[in-house]
């Protein structure tokens, strides 16, 4: 998995040193002389609102990071610093290695018509262009013509299955297939760096599914660097390599969807992971037992396989059986027993777990 | 309790009536009297503005002007010299469309010489065949939209021509295609503008609500005084008219943007150009249409009123017409405007809202082909055109040009059609008018008159406190104290006596036949229609019929106001009942209300505040009709700004009398505004 290529990559693609975002008249100043050290209750009485609280993280290449938090968490705000729709009250970000905070306009624009692409929740197609225009856009902006652009355009449709579509226009379209078209555009241009705030939660269950599995499959095609905004933790834990979660502007937690569920950090994050299927997030890695002489049955499993997508094979088998890596050498092995606890039992996994 | 029952609105209502009743039969109608009429401490505001304008245009820094025929520099004053050439190019560009329209020596003769011009008499530029401009036009409608447009233009054009009236309708035209991009691009400028920066804003709206409810003669005094009279000082005229509200709906659509659209834009790397001209403005294309079909509206009613201050073409030919009272002739001719402003507004909206289409490998032939045909047509125009010299020999060349009045004309079935009405209905109409104006008119009108200032404003600001406090007393109070100082106050009674009346009379209409058909999807859908029709005549063409039926008197006034201004009550009543969510309405049935209680509980509180809007709006557009309606005689403020006009030193009374109906328009503007705002807050229809 990515996460695990993490050293190999030393630069991330994007990194945060303690922003800031305080909406309100005074906020830098209030924000200097308080050092840093932000007391919710002192800056409303302010007049201000605390949107991001300290927030400092790594995003690396290829990795995917879903922000989770319900509405006023900052998660979006966190976005939009991020992407530069608004302006950090303090703090750094980099992109690349280089300071975004810093950028002037031109260099902004250049960043933005190259290297980002973002994803909105109420898509914000431009109602007067087609499907095709419309993703089409962000490449005539670059001075693309329009030919190669449309053609560009055309590709894309394609790639999101919208093909017979592209003279339509967004109010013509469902709610799924706009933000396909939404995707395809944020997509146009090729960046590496993708951001995508709630993209699916305007969408209903069923669609939402379907569209969070396109979205899996362009970025096992893609392998972009990404950044996901979302309200739903299943949604969050279902696409995540990692995931922050905020609360009142902080990040409460940061870490791997399995250690998020096993080990939540503060009574907040635990709320969130009570009521989750283990076996829905748990891969065999985090459930094996050391490499024993006991005999084994012939059967192997991945070390990163989720239990929920093996436990039928396991529990069929009446030895135990090996967790293998990548190279197919054993790094463990998986009892039938310790798979009847997380499917049925109610309490004591964290004792369990590696 | 006490308090709480002073605090209730209609109490304060009954109390405020009781108190102004109480004042109107207490005070005396005494002259000197400053409760019965205040001093007219500013009547000498006019002379001043005179003064001060004369100053400015013909003292005011003088700069060194070269003048090439005493071959010598002479000093003149800078606006004269700016108003000056400004009057200069839009003339030019006025008179070349003319004359390439309609043929002409002016345009060749600004760039050889009038002495050479005149030495060779045969160097005219020809007129453009009538048929090819009729031919282009229904192409110029295929190629936009289809054949509906093309359909209407053809039959607007050749109408035009075969009732004669292709000369004046040209000379309109040329006026309106200066003015209206030129309105365009202004409007377009400074919404933008304002959008951009709060201070322009700031600036700009104040102007822009006194220049929307300021009557259209009011623009023509200043106009003229600066620009002098002739068909630039009507474009200017049109222009400073019909910008407004160009202004005002770009700054509107500009703001419904959403904000995710914006950053979409943003983040696809758009500069801020850009992001203005390829998302922000196209974004809010809605909202601009309709200001472009609003000023393509007030550009031809402008158009029409100019003519006052000399601008040619169909205004012109009307006010004659209406004067002379040729009623089948301002007919025709009321026709031939509507007909330019339909399909106008048509040709913008279809241009406007056209689709591109990509993937057509389309050979050149196929993507010239609109310029192809409209070369043959060209061609095939002027052959017809040197046939028709031949087949008409030197009679009139019908084919090349129908001159003024040669077309066929459908006058004559008109003026028997008033002679039949007034023959055989004479007793009837005469009796309804003579019944109008002595049992309601009359009285009204003294009512109005006996009315002592200190009672009108204990009304007007206890309406203005119980509505929107005490800022709103003191905005109606400022508005009205500035007509009240002037010498006009009697006449401004008038104008709101015949506002008043034309707005109670339209309301009534206007929401009865708005609360019939909004309850069928069907029925409304035709009185919206109806509406956007009417709404595309200019306003001067409501006085023709009702002068056919009642003549020259207050009546016939009164009737053109109250059907121009029950379009807005209409259109407002089934918009705001239409927009009542469905599950209120599924609400009502399944709590087993009637249909009354459904209306008057749920409906009714619910569009209220729209309705409201409707009414403000009818009350401008009332105040414009009646100032309008001087034309054809009243004795209210619009007949002291019509003399105003043709008064060497008019600008100073002209500017103030405008400013009076203006104020008057605004104070009722405030208080239903704030009404309406506030009522929209607590029903959270934000």
């Amino acid at each position: 998995m990515a996460i695990k290529d993490r050293a190999a990559s030393p630069q991330p693609v994007i990194k945060c040193e303690s922003v800031y975002k305080i909406f309100g008249d005074n906020a830098a100043a209030l924000l200097r002389t308080s050092g840093g050290v932000v007391d919710a209750k002192a800056f409303q009485d302010a007049g201000c609102i605390i949107g991001v609280n300290n927030a400092s993280f790594e995003v690396h290449k290829g990795e995917l990071l879903v922000v989770m938090g319900l509405s006023g968490s900052g998660k979006s705000t966190l976005l939009r610093c991020i992407s530069r729709l608004t302006e950090p009250t303090a703090g750094k970000i980099f992109i690349e290695g280089e300071d975004l905070t810093a950028m002037s306009g031109k260099q902004l624009v250049d960043l933005r018509r190259n290297k980002m692409g973002m994803v909105f929740q109420s898509f914000a197609l431009l109602p007067h262009k087609t499907v095709l225009e419309n993703i089409a856009f962000p490449l005539q902006v670059k001075g693309q013509s329009t030919a190669a652009s449309i053609k560009r355009a055309m590709e894309m449709v394609q790639l999101v299955s919208l093909d017979g579509r592209e003279n339509y226009y967004p109010r013509q379209l469902s709610g799924g297939q706009q933000q396909r078209v939404g995707i395809a555009r944020s997509l146009a241009v090729e960046p590496d760096i993708w951001l995508l705030d709630e993209p699916f939660s305007a969408l209903d269950p069923l669609i939402r599914k379907e569209m969070q599995d396109e979205f899996l499959r362009l970025q096992g095609l893609l392998q972009k660097t990404i950044l996901f905004i979302t309200h739903d933790f299943d949604e969050a834990l279902r696409l995540a390599d990692r995931i922050a979660i905020m609360k009142d502007g902080v990040i409460e937690q940061l870490d791997t969807p399995a250690n998020i569920v096993l080990r939540p950090a503060t009574d907040y994050v635990a709320k969130f992971t009570r009521d989750v299927p283990r076996e829905k997030v748990l891969s065999c890695a985090n459930l094996m037992e050391p490499v024993s002489d006991a005999p084994v049955s012939a059967m192997k499993v991945h070390q990163d396989a989720i239990i929920k997508t093996v436990a039928e094979a396991v529990l069929n088998e009446s030895l135990p059986v090996q967790v293998v890596d990548d190279a197919g050498q054993p790094v463990g092995i998986l009892n039938a027993k310790t798979i009847i606890h997380i499917l049925f039992g109610t309490r004591g996994t964290q004792d369990m777990v590696r | 309790m006490r308090a709480r029952l002073l605090r209730s609105g209609p109490l304060q209502l009954v109390l405020l009536i009781a108190v102004f009743l109480g004042l109107y039969f207490t005070i005396p109608a005494v002259e000197g009297n400053p409760f019965w009429r205040l001093p007219h401490l500013i009547a000498g505001w006019p002379e001043k503005i005179n003064n001060a304008v004369s100053y400015l245009m013909f003292e005011w820094l003088p700069i060194d002007i070269y003048d090439p025929e005493i071959d010598d520099y002479e000093a003149s004053p800078l606006l004269k010299e700016v108003t000056r050439g400004l009057s200069t190019g839009v003339l030019f560009s006025i008179d070349a469309l003319r004359e390439l329209l309609l043929g002409g020596v002016k345009t060749i003769a600004a760039f050889v010489g009038w002495d050479y011009a005149r030495a060779h008499p045969d160097l005219v530029w020809p007129a453009l065949p009538w048929t090819i401009v009729a031919a282009g036009a229904t192409l110029l409608g295929y190629a936009l939209k289809g054949k509906w447009l093309a359909a209407l233009a053809a039959f607007a054009t050749v109408y035009i021509a075969v009732f004669g009236q292709w000369e004046p309708a040209m000379e309109t035209l040329s006026l309106v295609l200066i003015a209206a991009p030129i309105c365009f691009a202004l409007g377009l400028l400074l919404g933008v503008a304002a959008f951009r920066s709060r201070r322009v804003e700031a600036v700009l709206t104040p102007l822009l609500n006194v220049a929307q409810t300021m009557p259209h003669f009011s623009y023509l005094v200043p106009v003229m005084v600066m620009f002098g009279v002739g068909d630039h000082a009507g474009a200017i005229a049109t222009i400073i008219f019909a910008t407004p509200p160009m202004v005002r709906l770009t700054i509107l659509g500009l703001k419904k943007v959403p904000l995710e659209v914006i950053e979409a834009a943003m983040m696809s790397g758009c500069t801020d150009r850009q992001l203005m001209r390829k998302v922000m403005i196209p974004a809010a294309r809605r909202d601009i249409l309709i200001g472009v079909n609003q000023m393509i509206m007030q550009c031809l009613a402008l158009a029409v009123i100019a003519s006052f201050i000399g601008a040619k073409g169909l205004g012109y030919n009307l006010l004659l017409a209406l004067n002379q009272l040729r009623i089948g002739q301002a007919l025709e001719l009321g026709v031939c405007i509507v007909l330019i402003a339909v399909v106008l507004d048509r040709l913008s909206l279809a241009w406007a809202n056209k689709a591109t289409n990509y993937f057509a490998d389309q050979s050149f032939v196929f993507r010239h082909k609109y310029s192809l045909i409209f070369a043959g047509i060209f061609v095939g125009g002027i052959a017809l055109a040197a046939l028709g010299g031949l087949i008409f020999g030197d009679g009139i060349n019908y084919f090349y040009m129908i001159p003024h009045n040669k077309g066929i004309t459908t006058e004559n079935f008109w003026q028997s059609g008033v002679d039949w009405m007034v023959e055989n209905w004479y007793q009837g109409l005469q009796g309804f008018n003579r019944g109008l104006i002595t049992q309601v008119l009359i009285p009204m009108k003294t009512a109005f008159l006996g009315m002592p200032v200190m009672a009108t404003f204990v009304l007007t600001m206890g309406i203005g406190y119980i509505v929107g406090g005490v800022r709103s007393a003191l905005t109606v109070a400022l508005l009205l104290l500035f007509i009240a100082l002037t010498d006009w106050w009697d006449r401004a009674l008038i104008t709101a006596y015949m506002a008043t009346f034309a707005v109670i009379v339209s309301v009534i209409i206007g929401f009865s036949a708005g609360v019939l058909s909004a309850h069928s999807d069907r029925a409304s859908k035709v009185v919206l229609l109806l509406c956007d029709t009417f709404q595309t005549f200019p306003s001067f063409i409501y006085l023709i019929p009702v002068i056919m039926l009642f003549g020259v008197t207050d009546t016939s006034v009164l009737i053109a106001v109250i059907i121009y201004a029950t379009i807005p009550a209409t259109r407002y009543t089934v918009e705001g009942l239409r927009s009542v969510p469905v599950a209120l309405q599924d609400l009502g049935l399944m709590s087993g209300a009637n249909w009354f209680q459904r209306f008057s509980s749920i409906e009714l509180p619910l569009a209220l505040p729209h309705i409201m809007l409707g009414i403000n709006q009818t009350v401008i557009f009332a105040l414009f009709m009646v100032i309008i309606g001087a034309m054809i005689g009243t004795d209210d403020l619009g007949q002291y700004i019509l003399k105003a006009l043709s008064d060497k030193n008019g600008i100073g009374n002209g500017l103030m009398l405008g400013l009076c109906v203006a104020f008057m328009g605004l104070a009722v503007d405030h208080v239903i505004q704030t009404w309406a705002r506030k009522q929209r807050a607590l029903l959270g229809l934000v």
